[in-house]
């Protein structure tokens, strides 16, 4: 196992699979805590959408991904703020027309794309320097506003009270819509579309059973994100299964023993 | 001669066709403790979100119209100090799976934000506001294992706590029970009575906004009465406020 560490390509996927974990997992929190658990779902569909339209366009998908991701996200929270539709119906208009457009932009291309399937499931180990380095500068950018936790955390207790504070709650809200929309876009490669939501939400989720404090939750949803990935890399090398599926199944299990487990 | 706490002139709110409040006019002078009251529907609730500067953020569906002007301390609503003014929400709108013990929702009255670590200062000063009101005690139990007449108290103590010269309270005793409602006045009363600050309180216990307050608002999309409580609580007034005489009668006074 630690000889599979001096591989370039494991490396990077270490490194990709513990920002990413930890990213997905601390704004996790606000999503699971907003109960807009299902945007992580609508999120990953726009993501598919934007990763067909660079396969059809022969861009690098990831790259017309990121734009489509977050200006779906930030029509998602913009139909939110103007109407009273709930937020499923407000995630699930546009996680459908994501996914009418998805397919639409395959059967556009000219046979099949294994590519595609890639971004679908996943492909840890073929992370590029490129890839980190952008996931590298989100998280960078996510530590640079991390002093606004404490505004997010407020209007997700209670918006009125937050408003009433005079917060710009509504200007932070698109702000973290779009903080999202990056993390999930940059954890394509890493989970896949398929698995994405389980990323923002399982380590969240299993925070908020065994924490008594939203900053603790928030602290142990990271810690949860981030670890997890190691032992779910490490069975998919020792295993040669799908890495994604490895991390997913191990959060899952932690979420188990803390449904167990809490007090 | 000092501005008013509240000064409410010909204030008008229409949602698409629905007016919520017509041509409120109001003046509401400090140390005054005003009961709001008035059916369902009758706009309180949004009168008192004006107050808070909160009524263009939390309403959709269709255009808003506002007129008139409010002034709170001489300020318009969104450009008031935020310390000046504290605010006690309904209960039924706390979302009790939030993660958080009662010392941090007082501390948040005090920082205007989430704490994530609490410091020894702001401790003793939450600990202190959480006395005030008889619920030191409850400082690191789980906000949401609390009951109503608890969550109540912590609610008061974090408006409290920045000591506020308007305290705007929507209906405080729902879910109370009577000592509950008793001890919220008591707390209420004092708190008055070292800072002469101002109260407006929404609530449907008519009698026990007679015996506290010193004014009370009868609401019904326009004013209806607002005077000393033994003037406005009338047969005409409340039979107008309610349309039928009979049933307002046996609703609101209880016989008497």
């Amino acid at each position: 196992m630690l000889e599979a560490l001096q591989l370039p390509f494991m490396q990077r996927a270490l490194l990709a699979g513990l920002l990413v974990g930890a990213l997905a997992s601390y704004l996790g929190v606000l999503v699971v805590q907003r109960r807009l658990s299902f945007l992580g779902d609508g999120l990953a569909h726009a993501a598919f959408a934007g990763v067909a339209l660079g396969l059809l366009l022969q861009q690098d998908p990831l790259w017309v991904a990121i734009p489509f991701a977050v200006g779906v996200s930030l029509l998602i929270t913009w139909v939110r703020e103007k109407s009273s539709l709930g937020d499923d119906t407000s995630i699930g208009i546009f996680f459908a027309v994501s996914v009418a457009l998805g397919v639409l932009f395959m059967s556009l291309r000219q046979g099949f794309a294994p590519d595609a399937v890639a971004y679908l499931f996943g492909s840890i180990l073929t992370v590029t320097p490129t890839d980190l380095g952008l996931m590298g500068l989100i998280a960078l950018g996510v530590v640079l506003l991390a002093p606004w936790w404490r505004y997010w955390a407020y209007a997700t207790f209670d918006r009125e009270l937050a408003l009433a504070d005079r917060l710009p709650v509504i200007r932070h809200d698109y702000l973290l819509s779009a903080l999202i929309a990056l993390v999930v876009v940059v954890s394509v490669k890493v989970v896949g579309i398929v698995l994405i939501a389980a990323f923002v939400v399982i380590p969240a989720a299993t925070a908020r059973l065994l924490s008594q404090t939203f900053a603790a939750m928030t602290l142990v949803s990271v810690l949860i994100g981030a670890l997890s990935v190691l032992p779910g890399l490490a069975a998919a090398y020792l295993f040669d299964v799908p890495a994604g599926s490895a991390i997913v199944l191990i959060q899952a299990l932690l979420f188990v023993l803390a449904l167990l487990l809490r007090r | 001669m000092t501005a008013p706490a509240v000064e409410i002139d010909r204030y008008s709110v229409r949602f698409g066709e629905f007016q919520a409040l017509h041509e409120v006019s109001l003046s509401v002078p400090e140390g005054a403790f005003v009961a709001i009251v008035g059916p369902n529907g009758a706009g309180k609730s949004t009168l008192l979100k004006a107050l808070l500067g909160l009524e263009h953020s939390l309403l959709r569906d269709g255009p808003t119209r506002i007129a008139g002007s409010i002034r709170i301390l001489g300020f318009p609503p969104g450009e008031v100090p935020p310390n000046w003014v504290g605010y006690v929400p309904q209960l039924k709108g706390f979302d009790r799976s939030f993660p958080a013990l009662a010392i941090e929702l007082v501390v948040s009255g005090l920082r205007r934000h989430w704490p994530f670590l609490i410091g020894r200062d702001e401790r003793k000063q939450a600990i202190a506001a959480l006395e005030k009101v008889g619920a030191s005690h409850l400082a690191n139990r789980r906000l949401g294992r609390l009951s109503g007449g608890e969550l109540q108290r912590v609610y008061l103590a974090r408006s409290l706590i920045r000591r506020p010269r308007l305290l705007l309270l929507d209906e405080p005793a729902t879910g109370v029970d009577a000592v509950g409602e008793a001890d919220l006045y008591r707390h209420l009363e004092a708190y008055q009575a070292e800072s002469r600050a101002t109260i407006l309180m929404i609530t449907h216990d008519w009698e026990a906004a007679q015996h506290h307050a010193s004014a009370v608002l009868v609401l019904n999309r326009q004013v209806i009465g607002y005077g000393p409580p033994e003037k406005v609580l009338c047969h005409e007034c409340l039979s107008q406020a309610f349309g039928h005489v009979g049933h307002a009668h046996q609703v609101i006074l209880g016989g008497r």
